[in-house]
This record gives C-alpha cells, sequence and structure tokens, in this order.
C-alpha cells in the first residue's frame, strides 16, 4: 500500500491497464523502445523506424511533403466544421458566409481554411520542385512522382471547386472564366475543334447543353447546380480521389526504398 | 528620382521586354552545356548560387516590394487579400530555387574534388525516426499552425458583393494559380490555352521519370550531372507556370490590358487591337486576291508551318544535334520529347509573333474554331 502511495498520478495514469492496452510501448526511452514506438502506432508507421542522417534533415526535404499532408488534415477539420453551418444553395451560401464572420466572435474558421488551402497549393509546388531537384524522381520511385503529378492535379481541383462556395462576385466570375474554357475542349466542348464532327445528320450531338462544360455545370451558366456540383465535388468527392491516391503515394515511398539519398 | 526609377520598372515589366530578358538570360544563369557554363562563370553568374548572392537577391526583391507597398497604384494590387499568396510564393520560390542551386553547386564542387555528396552519411550510421525525425515533424507543424493562425486573424479572407451573374466585374480573374493559363489565353484560344497545354503539362510532368534517363544524381542535389533535364524544367517551372502568373495577378487590368506595377488601373486606357490573320497577310496584303472561300486553300501556308514545325524540326534534329539523343533513348521517347520541347517553345514563339507582326493566327478556320 504505502508503495502505491508514493506513485505520481502521471505514472499511475500510464501505468494503467486502460493506457497500456492503448499504448503497447511505454514513453520510448531505450533504443529497442524507439524502434516499436514506431511500429506499434498505426500513424507513426507510415514513417520507417530508422532512417539515413540525411533524410532527417531540413535543408533536404524541406518537410514540404508532410506539411502538405499536415495542412490537407487541417482542412479537413476546418472543412466539416464549416460544413455544420453552410448551406450550398444560391439562397444561403453568401448569408451562411457573411455569418460566419459577423456572427460568430472571433469567426476565424473561414480564414483558415481559406489561406490554409493556398498554402496547400504552395507547400505541394514546392515539394514537387524539391522532388525534381533532388532527381528523386529517378528508379525506383518513377511511378510514384506520377501518382505525385496527379495529387497536384487534384489539390488544384479541390481549391477551384473551393472557390465557388462563398457565392460572391469572386467566386462565380473566377469559375465562369474557368469553366468558360471547358467549353473549348476538342471534341467535347460545343466551341472545341472537331465537335461539329460529332453529329447525327443535322444533329449536333455536342451542344451547349451537353457538352463537357454543361457536365460540369449542371447547366448552362455558373448557377444553383454548378453551387452544388462543387459543393459536392469539393467535400465529397475529390477527398475521396485524394485520400487514395494518398494512400497509394505514401505506402510506395515505403515499397520504393523509403525517401531518396545517395546510393 | 523616385519616379525615374518605378517608369523604368513599369517600362521594364512589359511582358515583351521581361520574358526576352529572361529567356536571353536564362542559358546563362542555368547553363545546359558546358559551353555555357564557360560564360556562366566568366560572368559571375555562379555567384548567385552563394550565400552572398542569395541575400543580395534577398534584398532587391524586398526592396521592390517596399516600393510597391508605398506606391499608391501597386499597393492596392498588393494588398488585396487573395494576392498576398502571390507575394509570399515569389519569395518561397526564389527562395527555395536558392537553397536547391546553393546545396547543387556545393555538391558539384565536392565531387569534382572527389569527395562524396553532402547527403552522403556510411549506411551504419543510420538515426532512429523517434526522436530524430518525430520531433522536427512536431515542430515544424506547430510552427505552421502558428503561421496560419496569425495569418488568418490578421487578415480578413475576401468577401465581394453578392454574386450576380448580369454584372461582370473588369477584370474577371481566375484564380491565382490557373493565371497562367488565363494569361495564355492572350495568345492563344481556349482549346489551347486551357485545354490543350495544361493536359500537355499533367503528361509532360508524368513522363519525366520515364524519359530523363540519367542514371546520375539521384537522391542529393547537382548541378552539373544534370545541366540538361534541370534547364527543361526550370524553362517550364518559371517560365511557363511562375513567369505567367505573376503577370497576370500582378501586371493584368481593366480589359487584361498590360498595366505596369506603378501605373493606375484605368478603364479608359486605349489599345489598339490590329491583330492580322496569317492568310490575311498572305492572300490580301501580299497577293491582293482576297481570301479563297475553302479554309483548307485559305489556311495552307499555316498548316504548311505548323506541320513543318512539329514534323520536320524533329527529324533535321535527328539527322544533327540531336542524333545521340535519338540513339540513347530511341525513336518514341525522342519524337515525345520534341514534341514536347516545340509545343513549350510555341508559347513564347507566339508571344513574339504578335509583338513584332501583330499575328492573330497561323493557322484561322473559325468556322470548326480550329486556331492556332
Amino acid at each position: 500500500m504505502a508503495d502505491n502511495e508514493r506513485k505520481s498520478l502521471g505514472s499511475r495514469i500510464t501505468g494503467s491497464m486502460v493506457w497500456t492496452s492503448i499504448f503497447r510501448t511505454p514513453f520510448p526511452t531505450t533504443r529497442s523502445e524507439r524502434l516499436k514506438s514506431i511500429l506499434n502506432n498505426v500513424f507513426l508507421h507510415l514513417h520507417p523506424a530508422k532512417l539515413s542522417r540525411h533524410a532527417v534533415k531540413l535543408k533536404y526535404t524541406w518537410c514540404m511533403g508532410g506539411l502538405s499532408f499536415y495542412l490537407f488534415i487541417v482542412l479537413t477539420i476546418s472543412g466539416i466544421l464549416l460544413m455544420f453551418y453552410y448551406r450550398p444553395t444560391v439562397e444561403y451560401a453568401y448569408t451562411d458566409i457573411v455569418d460566419l464572420s459577423e456572427q460568430v466572435p472571433m469567426g476565424i474558421m473561414r480564414e483558415i481554411h481559406r489561406w490554409t488551402a493556398h498554402m496547400m497549393v504552395i507547400t505541394v509546388l514546392l515539394h514537387m520542385f524539391r522532388v525534381f531537384m533532388t532527381g528523386s524522381y529517378k528508379p525506383p520511385r518513377e511511378f510514384n512522382w506520377v501518382v505525385g503529378v496527379l495529387l497536384l492535379t487534384l489539390t488544384l481541383f479541390l481549391s477551384f471547386t473551393g472557390y465557388l462556395l462563398p457565392w460572391d462576385q469572386l467566386a462565380i466570375w473566377a469559375i465562369t472564366v474557368g469553366t468558360n474554357m471547358a467549353r473549348a475542349t476538342p471534341f467535347l466542348g460545343h466551341e472545341g475543334p472537331g465537335a461539329a464532327l460529332l453529329a447525327i445528320g443535322d444533329i449536333n450531338l455536342v451542344t451547349m447543353s451537353s457538352d463537357v462544360r454543361f457536365a460540369l455545370l449542371g447547366g448552362r451558366f455558373v448557377g444553383e447546380s454548378a453551387l452544388l456540383r462543387f459543393y459536392v465535388l469539393h467535400c465529397v468527392a475529390l477527398p475521396f480521389i485524394i485520400m487514395i491516391m494518398m494512400s497509394v503515394h505514401f505506402w510506395r515511398i515505403r515499397r520504393d526504398g523509403n525517401i531518396s539519398g545517395p546510393l | 528620382m523616385l519616379e525615374l526609377i518605378k517608369n523604368t520598372i513599369d517600362f521594364l515589366s512589359q511582358p515583351s521586354i521581361s520574358l526576352t530578358m529572361i529567356l536571353v538570360a536564362f542559358p546563362f544563369v542555368f547553363p545546359p552545356t558546358e559551353k555555357f557554363d564557360v560564360w556562366h562563370r566568366k560572368l559571375k553568374l555562379h555567384k548567385i548560387w552563394t550565400k552572398q548572392g542569395g541575400l543580395i537577391g534577398l534584398v532587391f526583391i524586398t526592396l521592390y516590394f517596399f516600393l510597391g507597398f508605398t506606391d499608391e497604384h501597386f499597393s492596392l494590387i498588393l494588398k488585396k487579400p487573395d494576392n498576398v499568396p502571390i507575394i509570399f510564393i515569389i519569395y518561397s520560390v526564389l527562395f527555395f530555387l536558392w537553397l536547391s542551386m546553393y546545396q547543387a553547386y556545393e555538391n558539384d564542387k565536392r565531387m569534382a574534388a572527389g569527395e562524396p555528396v553532402a547527403e552522403y552519411y556510411p549506411a551504419k550510421e543510420k538515426v532512429l525516426v523517434w526522436p530524430d525525425l518525430v520531433f522536427i515533424e512536431f515542430i515544424a507543424l506547430i510552427l505552421m499552425t502558428v503561421f496560419l493562425l496569425i495569418w488568418s486573424i490578421a487578415l480578413p479572407a475576401p468577401l465581394e458583393q453578392a454574386a450576380n451573374p448580369t454584372l461582370s466585374p473588369n477584370p474577371a480573374k481566375a484564380p491565382w494559380y490557373f493565371l497562367g493559363l488565363q494569361e495564355m489565353l492572350v495568345y492563344f484560344d481556349p482549346w489551347i490555352a486551357g485545354v490543350l497545354f495544361p493536359s500537355l503539362m499533367i503528361l509532360g510532368l508524368m513522363a519525366i521519370p520515364y524519359f530523363d534517363r540519367n542514371k546520375e544524381g539521384s537522391g542529393y542535389y547537382s548541378f552539373a550531372q544534370r545541366r540538361k533535364s534541370i534547364f527543361i524544367f526550370l524553362y517550364g517551372w518559371l517560365v511557363l507556370w511562375i513567369f505567367p502568373i505573376v503577370v497576370g495577378t500582378f501586371f493584368r487590368g481593366p480589359n487584361w490590358n498590360f498595366f505596369g506595377p506603378f501605373e493606375e488601373w484605368s478603364v479608359a486606357k486605349v489599345v489598339a487591337l490590329s491583330n492580322v490573320n496569317l492568310s490575311d497577310y498572305i492572300w490580301v496584303k501580299m497577293l491582293r486576291i482576297g481570301l479563297p472561300s475553302n479554309p483548307l486553300i485559305r489556311e495552307s501556308v499555316g498548316i504548311v508551318f505548323i506541320l513543318a514545325y512539329f514534323g520536320v524540326i524533329p527529324i533535321v534534329l535527328a539527322r544533327g544535334k540531336l542524333r545521340a539523343l535519338l540513339e540513347k533513348l530511341g525513336p518514341i521517347r525522342y519524337g515525345l520529347i520534341v514534341f514536347l520541347a516545340l509545343a513549350m517553345m510555341l508559347l513564347p514563339i507566339k508571344m513574339y509573333l504578335r509583338w513584332t507582326l501583330n499575328l492573330k493566327y497561323i493557322i484561322a478556320i473559325p468556322e470548326a474554331f480550329f486556331n492556332i
């Protein structure tokens, strides 16, 4: 009994049955515990347990890949919080956004979401730049570079679809400019080269109400259905795809021999 | 004196002049061959990639933005909340360009002296991820969080009037990362600027590891071992991606007209639009017989030009300067590389044709929306 009373509260918690059932290894102090702490944790085991010394240097990695992933998590959390208050309809979208900053004391959730989004585009671009400048796309990592380019594209699309949601002048005209290009898609846009060839007799198959821009907007101009489509793409479809691609990306980093380095 | 500096910067910022300066300087700053490297060192340009060079560059850019923030016209554009990331991206792109080139040059020196690169550690010398990496990541994550919180508190996210489909702003701009594409719309139709070029960019980026078969320079910074591939990538990254974004953000005002950074964005600025198609030049101005009615005959010269550009140049190069490349990579890889390189060159070529000859389209078949 006397022994138990001298134990601190902290060690009682970390020694409890519940705690040890969650964390199999105690706070690591020895070499083998440190190795185990990485292997036994689902989040930390994204990493190998040991790395070459250069791989942990900031001037080599710039930490850009890791930061991109972190910013994605920040965006997911702040995005979920925003979804509680935001309704993607022409009637409510703009006023909901106004309320986020006017009705909430210190309401900066939208700021966090928007600036984090800009930041993520920058970190993903710089991550690509770092990977190129260290020649890390070379075999055996060539396919992971391809996955990375897809992730960059998805990041841009995520940012682009989110741009419409505040439903202000900046949003709808930026999306109008962006999606107007889609009408010139060769064969698939009604003002694209070759679209006129896709016709049965005199009936054009690719028209203003059937081309790729129409599919993207759900209409002939940026309106109610475009807002809903961009909302679903932004909050569900693209995050779903990007999470799958990220899993592949991280998995392949480990499979392709961890981070690149000189042989 | 200040006015003179501002006017000079305004003048130099015009795409025709700034792009020319960048294109001329490019091979000397990032020498793709040994010959250019000799000049690179003669002109002491390798000093850019030293600590002093980086510091001087930093001072110049900061002075530029200081001048901008104190100027009544430029500060309006710089202070737009959505433009703040662009200032940030200019700093970070240039800083990380310097950081990678600095380390590359250090490594090149080491390798020339027969030493291993700075990233090299004996295989036995491994570190444990806990604590050596996990803690670095944790600190980076906290610093980033603090940075984002300060940014979010200090700068409200932009919100303009509620959407109004009947009232278009002038200029209507795409989000900043697509402004490069919007800038290309000045020179190309949407099917090229908005669809074809972006697709080629994505495919070209994906294809890099399959084109670049140089085994050297994997896993460490180096320039001397990878001159050509770094030169081509940086051309795409800086000239075709970052440069048009900067021009599109800072220098394009009402009616998408060019405005120098210190110029007022006036709706009244009139720019003569006197662009002429190649077919007009040939049939109307030179032959004086008027345009033929058949579009294929009308545009025959332009079609021949484009076919020759993409068809003949690769063959000529394969027999001449690029024979070694063809032999090393085989015909398929060689053909794709030269095609993508020619496509990358098409933008500046069209720009210069526009600036010198007021050329609108090389091939103009508006009947089929096929204009190049």
